[in-house]
């Protein structure tokens, strides 16, 4: 696993990347687009009692770009729309696309804004944004670890927690929690 | 005024006209509920008002357990005696027929909300989470209990409908005490 080793700092120069690296640097720098196919974006909540639901997002797109010089003027957009959400129950797929929660008619973009990338180890980053949903802007935070890496192609393992009552989805607390949990596989490709 | 919360031969008690006046309004009050709230164009009001209901249903259970535990100690007085035989035969099988009207209600609608495969939790005014009953998740089961929960709930507001005809009419035609005394019990000493 050099690509662990050489990690997602190395993608942005890092000092002490192994000059043994199968993935030069150069190459790994530059801009990614986020490809739906070998990405996820999956999220579930807890119920009362016990137990959640999940599901996921079918259609997104998003860019990646990596400096190759500060990995923390590294950047990730990525626009999620909701009409796409499934759950493997059409009746809670239609209440989740209603003006109950997501409102996908009037709103049908749900879209983050990296601001600032921090490293946190050697495959691991902090990304902070700007997040919106239904005209509603807050600052989140997501855990990416880099995944996997080969020439042209980057994955990232991303995880975080967003209290969806802030962005005036916050039907049917307490029976379902006010957390959302994401769970997202983001992989790009290069140009 | 002689006030007393237990039945006498000829009068009820505080605690059976207050459980009967509460359960009756719970119980009108969750028949327009549950009409609207599965009519109403927003999803979110909806889904707050279906949770209400299941809230006001779980609410008249108890209530009605409370209410048969104390008929079963409290023998309900004796009908006045203006009130004909034909009827004196019909009221405790009516009576009898809505007391099962409020038992199976509620308990329909407990087994509905236990096989929907939506899942949504049951949490009684959002105080605790209420078990699901032990039944099969299924659609052809929610199908079933929907169906149920629909047709007892037009049978048992036709039965109240009759309850408060038969009531009325006491009170407005033959001019007895059996309205008035399920209102207070200073009534029904005749």
């Amino acid at each position: 696993m050099k690509a662990r080793i050489l990690g997602l700092a190395a993608a942005a120069a890092c000092l002490a990347m192994p000059v043994h690296a199968a993935v030069a640097l150069s190459d790994v720098a530059g801009n990614y687009t986020i490809s739906q196919s070998g990405s996820s974006i999956r999220f579930t909540i807890g119920k009362a009692g016990g137990g959640g639901f999940g599901g996921s997002f079918g259609h997104f797109n998003g860019t990646i770009r990596i400096d190759n010089h500060d990995v923390d003027r590294s950047k990730v957009d990525l626009t999620i729309y909701p009409e796409g959400v499934g759950t493997g129950q059409g009746r809670i797929d239609a209440f989740l696309r209603s003006d109950a929660v997501f409102d996908s008619a009037n709103n049908p973009e749900i879209q983050f804004r990296s601001t600032n990338v921090t490293r946190t180890g050697d495959t691991t980053a902090l990304v902070t944004g700007r997040l919106t949903a239904r005209g509603k802007t807050f600052t989140e935070k997501f855990s990416a670890e880099l995944d996997g890496l080969k020439s042209g192609t980057i994955k990232f393992h991303v995880t975080g927690k967003v209290l969806r009552s802030r962005y005036g989805m916050d039907v049917g607390t307490p029976l379902y929690s006010n957390v959302v949990d994401f769970d997202m596989t983001l992989t790009g490709r290069k140009g | 005024m002689q006030a007393s919360v237990t039945n006498t031969a000829t009068r009820y008690g505080w605690a059976m006209i207050i459980l009967h006046w509460l359960i009756g309004v719970i119980f009108i009050g969750q028949f327009v509920l549950g009409f609207v709230m599965v009519r109403i164009g927003n999803q979110r009001t909806s889904f707050e008002l279906i949770q209400l209901h299941k809230s006001f249903g779980f609410l008249l259970l108890g209530l009605v357990i409370l209410r048969v535990a104390w008929r079963l100690g409290n023998a309900a007085p004796a009908l006045p005696p203006s009130v004909g035989a034909l009827e004196r035969k019909a009221a405790p099988l009516a009576h009898f027929a809505l007391y099962a009207f409020q038992i199976a209600l509620p308990l329909s609608g407990w087994a509905l909300v236990s096989v929907s495969t939506l899942e949504i939790p049951t949490m009684p005014f959002n105080q605790f989470v209420m078990p699901n009953l032990p039944l099969a998740e299924s659609d052809a089961a929610e199908s079933f209990w929907s169906a149920a929960h629909w047709y007892l709930a037009y049978a048992g507001i036709a039965l109240v409908a009759l309850h408060i005809g038969a009531a009325l009419r006491h009170h407005f035609l033959l001019r007895d005490s059996v309205l008035r005394r399920m209102i207070t019990p200073s009534s029904g000493g005749e």
